[in-house]
Parts: structure tokens; sequence; C-alpha cells
């Protein structure tokens, strides 16, 4: 197997893993966040407008984390900087 | 010479390598000697125009009486939606914010809604467009904070709970605007990224459902990134002194 083909199966695998564990997380914690603000809408419908913006905001800030492992797939998929040095080799 | 090359605002983007990280800044419409104009820019001057004629054209004549046009209620609506919002968010009695959610609120969401145009490339799903749109929000922390609180209660903000945590204040300053911007492109980024993927496999229908939800993912990342930053940006406030009530 020639440096590209490792090079390849690596960085696909790579991206893979990081975008399944990555997600896992950012999707545990903000199904804990959407159900804590449904509870307390339940609980105080009159708050609810309040309690509807704040989630949206820490849904943002939870989904951040996902997104980052994104960034990381794409960069391992299009723009992997040992695909240059393989080139040069 | 000049030359414009408006046929490749809609050329079908390809599923390949060069679809990366900055394919939409690489396409070039306006081509002048060493001057050039790429898609994002030129979409995002489409925007605006879009905007400010719609705005306009619906204040050249407003009306208090019973018979109102409906651009004028909608957008009344939009304007009251917002500000109610905004100040509930910041704290703040006066409108000093809406000015900068509503301009962020509606270029974003103009940007992500058009994304409906099969041609049409968001400017959003850009990363200098986001990280732009991310250092107006930087510039304006420092303003309102010094506005609001002084150039000595903006410091404190540094050092606020002990002088120990001066550099993980620092960092998260910049990190939290840099975060903004990023957490926009990724959403937009991953939006086309999947439409574009899915059409290469199952050109019909199927694509549109995911086009549907990147239309809603579109609106609340609108709507995030404005309020964020009037969160940010009302992070310090005047002190408030409590009033002492006696009988």
């Amino acid at each position: 197997m020639d440096s590209y083909a490792i090079i390849g199966a690596i960085s696909v695998l790579g991206a893979c893993i990081c975008m399944g564990i990555g997600s896992l997380g950012s999707a545990l914690g903000e199904g804990a966040a959407a159900s804590a603000a449904l509870t307390a809408m339940a609980q105080q419908p009159d708050e609810a407008s309040r309690i509807r913006s704040t989630m949206f905001v820490s849904l943002a800030m939870l989904e951040t984390t996902a997104l980052y492992s994104l960034l990381i797939a794409f960069l391992a998929l299009y723009a992997n900087p040992f695909w240059n040095y393989a080139i040069a080799q | 010479m000049v030359t414009f090359d408006f046929s490749k605002l809609w050329d079908i983007p390809v599923v390949d390598r060069q679809i990366g990280l900055e394919s939409f800044d690489a396409i070039r419409v306006v081509e002048w000697n060493n001057f050039y104009i790429n898609v994002t820019v030129f979409n995002s001057w489409l925007v605006i125009l879009l905007i400010t004629l719609t705005a306009w054209l619906t204040t050249r004549n407003l009306s208090t009486q019973k018979q109102v046009s409906k651009w004028q209620t909608a957008l009344e609506s939009l304007v009251l939606w917002l500000q109610q919002e905004a100040n509930e968010t910041s704290g703040s009695r006066t409108n000093q914010y809406l000015g900068m959610a509503m301009g962020m609120f509606c270029f974003i969401l103009v940007c992500n809604l058009l994304t409906f145009i099969p041609w049409f490339r968001p400017p959003t799903a850009s990363l200098s467009t986001t990280m732009a749109l991310a250092f107006i929000v930087f510039l304006a922390i420092p303003y309102f904070s010094i506005k609001n609180a002084g150039l000595k209660g903006y410091l404190k903000k540094f050092i606020d709970p002990i002088p120990l945590m001066l550099p993980m204040n620092i960092f998260s300053e910049f990190f939290s605007v840099f975060a903004m911007g990023l957490r926009l492109f990724g959403n937009m980024l991953s939006g086309v990224m999947f439409a574009s993927i899915l059409s290469a496999f199952v050109p019909f229908i199927a694509p549109l459902t995911m086009q549907t939800l990147g239309l809603l993912t579109g609106s609340i990342q609108a709507y995030i990134f404005a309020l964020l930053a009037v969160v940010y940006s009302s992070s310090v406030k005047e002190e408030i002194v409590p009033q002492i009530i006696t009988n």
C-alpha cells in the first residue's frame, strides 16, 4: 500500500469517527437542554417566550462542538495538509 | 478589459475536491486586470440591494390611518418582535441594540432563505462573510460596554471573579466571537454540501426535504446570530444601584 492509499483511507476513516463521536455528545447535550426547557415551559407557560429564546441560544452553543468536528472532518477530507506532503515526496 | 462572466453564477456546483472550504470565493464573476469580484461579494450586494429596495419602497409612504399596506404591517411586526427580543435579552430599556440586531438578522435571514433558488450561492456559506459579521460583533462589544459602563467597567470585566482569570477572559473574548462566525459558516456549508451530495445520488424529491430543513435551520441561525450579538454586547452593564424602599 503506497502512501496515497494510506493517507486517503485514514482521512476518510478519521472524518467518519470524528463526525460520529463529535455529534454524539452534542446530540445528548441538546436533548437534555431541550427536555429541561420543555419541562420548564410546561410548568410556567407565562415565561415560555423567555425560556424559548434562552433555549435557542444554549442549543446554538451546544451545537458548536458538533460543528467543530464537522469542520475537522471537512479539513481531513478536502483540505488535508498531508496530501501536499505526499505529493512533494 | 472588463469581462463579465455571469454564467458562472448559475453553474451547478459539482461535488469534487474543489468544493472545499473556499470554493465560493474562488469563482470570479467580474474580472478587470488584477481586480475581480467573486460570487460571495456579488451575491451579498444582491442581498443588500434587495433589503434596501424593500425597506425603501415600504417606508416611502407610511400611514397611521386605519388602512395600512401589507408590507408596512409585515415590517412593523418584524421590528416590534425583534425589539421585544433584544430588550428582553439585554435588559436595556432603550433600543440601542436594535439597529445592530436588525441589520444582522435581516442580512443573514435573506441570505439563508434565498438558498431555495437553485443557483444562488449563499454568501453566509463563505467563511469570509461570516467572519466579517463576527468582526462587527467583536467591535460592538467594547463599544456598547464603554458606552454603558465606562472604560473602567469594561476593563473590570477581564478580572471579573479574580485577577488570575485574566488570560482566560481575554481568550474567551476572542473565541466566543470566533465561534459565532464558525457556527453560521458550518451550518450553512453543511446545508449546501448535504444538498449537493444528496442531489448527486437522488436527483428528484429527496433533496427537497433537506432543503426545506435548511430553510428552517437558516432562519434559526439568523435569529441566534442576532441574539448572541445582543447577549455579548450587553454582557457589561452599568451598575444598578438597588433602591431601598422605606415605608
